[in-house]
């Protein structure tokens, strides 16, 4: 008896001891379709080759990374790496990775491009790399247009001329509405921009609602009141709450549909075969048919115990291999300057609308305006897109005029400047 | 063998009676109290203090050290209005139109949470077939968390749901509900109601049960016709508990959050943003989000509470007199 307490009490040592010795490392992880899983496989591997180091996933909903990490960042805690898209606003938080990675110069070069969305003005920070780059643009229901004996709109093709083929869609199939929009001021913002919006004033703040703008969010507001909008997205919501489209177009309850790439995984796996949808690319304004960039990246934050750890799990996730596996397998638009120089990604879906799809929102990125491509980078950013969807909502709902909510996104924004200060 | 317990007992009776000869029976209650107001320090009191801290402070900036100090002018900016009934006209309209909200709010929702309460107690303190089943029936609602009351009904009302099931079965078009300003708004107060109305029927009941039957009985030996009986014995013994009812459903009213964000996620427009969730959105949720102006609105929503907790007091007070008498 003696020898068996002795034995047990000494492989609890050793197994103490090992884990003792294992350096975790926590990831807020958010998914918008497969990427967590995928992410997780990719993180086993690492942990099988790295046994000194514990990798522990936290998928966690997107609404956890608005609201609850930027608390924890501000209270010096937090994960000690996480996927955000809010990337400049938190530029203060992220760890500077570039005394502890392998070898900087391939960060540099393969992601140095969008450094500056991550990181303070000025900064020579490595503080992460984009897990994916997005491009907000459109997705037509083929089937139901086909059905309605609809031609689908060119690629030059307007916004008016786009909502009125799907209004014609609508009639024609009896469907709820003519298109939808996600509840976003992200989402508004390249068409906006087509419109000729600038947001950002010659002193690098932002500038007051200016024309271009009020011809997007005018039109927004008459094709709600027209029916033409599907309601939920929009109207149903108060503040800055985030809304998606994307069930209701899978439901085939609307012909059209303007979200962005990163819906084409999640499109494809529940669409399935059920309709034929394409991507269309951003339809034109009067100053261009501009979508808007963006993204999601993975950034370790600033006040980990252990930035070393921290260094390899990033060098691995970032190394070229892992990158390539994590575009093919998730669908996403790749950020890593090689890969897309390489070129011959293979996405692994069997669906055939996916790959011209991804070809579409390629293509559609060379057709931002540089009003458009300034907003990443920019502090405000997220202010701005803040107060229009608040008081957008607010005209559609019938409670504001259009010149009363421009009054209050000035207000709304200077106020925020005002406590920044 | 001595139980653990009986050892620490002992190990402390010195002790406990030295403080009891210095402090007298004043000084030992204190002493049970302390662990149960040390909880309610921490997680009252000193959140409390730091939310009326917070709400002196301007700034972007989360911790409250990090924040500046510019005392009293959250409250002015959430009070600066030219006409208080026209919320644009307000330096917060959100705010006051959440507080326009709220008020409309809490006047329909109590008195239909009252009436609807009362009669169901009535009917549920008569000798029915299937009493316990129905008592069981009306309170199921409350065991149910306020999220899972929200989605149910948003399952029911929203454009595929079950109530549009029915009007399109029945030959008619879906109706978007839930973005209509007027139905938003009354679904609001229905689901609330039919969320909470079980615990306030119980109250009820159980002041219905302590009414003397002899009194009843008399008003039959002398065939008082039945809305007689209530107006002059049913209802004024029941005063009292009525009180109590009416003043708790007021502080909840003035609460609502959960089940209403829920279900309309304040829209459509801000038509059923009520205060708390102003508060909520201002605080954490929305990318403009301002802490300070967030504390101040909720200790002024604290303020109003604070009177009716008061009232509530008074008249549990009152009822536990008359009970006495």
């Amino acid at each position: 008896m003696k020898k068996i307490w002795l034995g047990a009490s000494i492989l609890a040592l050793i197994a103490g001891t090992a884990s003792a010795q294992q350096t975790e490392v926590r990831v807020m992880w958010y998914s918008d379709g497969v990427e967590g899983e995928v992410i997780a496989d990719l993180l086993s591997r690492f942990e099988a080759a790295n046994p000194d180091i514990d990798v522990v996933l936290d998928n966690v909903a997107y609404q956890v990374i608005q609201e609850q990490l930027p608390v924890q960042l501000a209270s010096g805690s937090g994960p000690d790496i996480a996927r955000v898209t809010n990337l400049k606003a938190q530029a203060e938080h992220w760890l500077d990775l570039r005394p502890y990675v392998a070898d900087a110069a391939y960060w540099d070069t393969n992601f140095g491009d969008r450094f500056d969305w991550m990181r303070p003005d000025g900064s020579t920070a490595i503080p992460g790399f984009m897990t994916q780059l997005t491009l907000v643009g459109g997705f037509a229901n083929a089937t139901l247009f086909e059905q309605a004996g609809v031609a689908l709109p060119g690629p030059t093709a307007t916004w008016d001329e786009w909502i009125e083929a799907s209004r014609q869609v609508m009639v024609s199939q009896g469907l709820p509405a003519a298109f939808a929009i996600d509840r976003s001021g992200h989402r508004i913002s390249g068409p906006n921009a087509s419109f000729g919006a600038n947001y950002i004033g010659a002193d690098g703040l932002p500038a007051p609602v200016d024309e271009g703008t009020m011809a997007f969010i005018g039109r927004l507001v008459d094709w709600t009141a027209q029916g033409l909008m599907l309601p939920e997205t929009w109207v149903s919501a108060a503040g800055t709450t985030y809304r998606a489209a994307a069930d209701d177009f899978a439901n085939a309850q609307i012909p059209f549909y303007y979200s962005g790439s990163w819906q084409v995984a999640n499109l494809s796996t529940k669409i399935g075969d059920a309709f034929d949808w394409v991507a269309t690319g951003s339809p034109c304004g009067t100053a261009g048919c501009s979508g808007l960039a963006g993204g999601a990246a993975l950034v370790a934050v600033r006040y980990t115990q252990h930035p070393e750890a921290v260094a390899r799990v990033m060098d691995y996730l970032a190394s070229e291999p892992v990158v390539r596996e994590f575009t093919e397998r998730t669908l996403f638009l790749p950020a890593h300057a090689g890969i897309v120089a390489a070129g011959g990604l293979n996405f692994q879906s069997a669906d055939p609308n996916v790959p011209p799809a991804l070809s579409r929102f390629v293509e559609a990125s060379g057709e931002t305006l540089p009003a458009a491509d300034a907003l990443p980078a920019w502090r405000w950013a997220n202010t701005y897109y803040g107060a229009l969807v608040t008081r957008v909502s607010q005209v559609m709902a019938g409670e504001l005029t259009l010149e009363q909510a421009r009054e209050l996104i000035d207000r709304d924004i200077a106020d925020q400047v005002a406590a920044a200060r | 063998m001595t139980s653990p317990l009986v050892l620490i007992a002992r190990a402390l009776d010195p002790a406990l009676r030295l403080w009891q000869r210095r402090t007298g029976l004043g000084g030992m209650a204190a002493f049970f109290l302390l662990p149960n107001m040390a909880v309610f320090g921490v997680f009252v009191i000193v959140p409390l203090v730091l939310n009326f801290a917070y709400s002196l402070t301007g700034g972007a900036e989360i911790l409250l050290g990090d924040r500046r100090f510019v005392g009293p002018e959250q409250y002015g900016r959430l009070l600066e209005c030219q006409n208080y009934l026209v919320p644009l006209t307000c330096r917060e309209d959100q705010f006051w139109n959440a507080v326009q909200n709220t008020a409309i709010f809490v006047t329909f929702q109590v008195s239909l949470m009252v009436t609807v309460a009362m009669i169901t107690a009535l009917i549920l303190n008569r000798a029915i077939p299937g009493r316990a089943f129905f008592r069981a029936v009306f309170f199921f609602p409350v065991l149910l968390s306020p999220v899972v009351v929200g989605l149910i009904w948003r399952w029911i009302l929203q454009r595929e749901g079950l109530l549009n099931l029915i009007v399109t079965s029945l030959g008619g078009d879906p109706v978007v509900w839930l973005n209509d300003r007027f139905f938003a708004f009354a679904a609001a107060i229905g689901v609330s109601t039919w969320a909470h109305m079980g615990f306030f029927t119980l109250i009820l009941l159980a002041g219905l049960q302590a009414i003397p039957k002899d009194l009843y009985e008399a008003a039959e030996m002398d065939a008082t016709p039945p809305a007689r009986v209530f107006w002059r014995i049913t209802l004024p013994l029941l005063g009292p508990n009525l009180a109590v009812v009416l003043v708790l459903a007021l502080i909840r009213g003035i609460q609502i959050f959960d089940e209403a964000y829920v279900l309309t996620g304040g829209g459509p427009g801000t038509a059923t943003m009520f205060i708390t969730q102003y508060i909520y959105e201002v605080g954490f949720a929305s990318i403009l989000r301002n802490p300070g102006l967030a504390a101040a609105a909720s200790i002024l929503m604290g303020a109003v509470l604070v009177v009716l907790t008061l009232v509530q007091l008074g008249l549990s007070k009152r009822a536990e007199r008359a009970r006495e008498r």
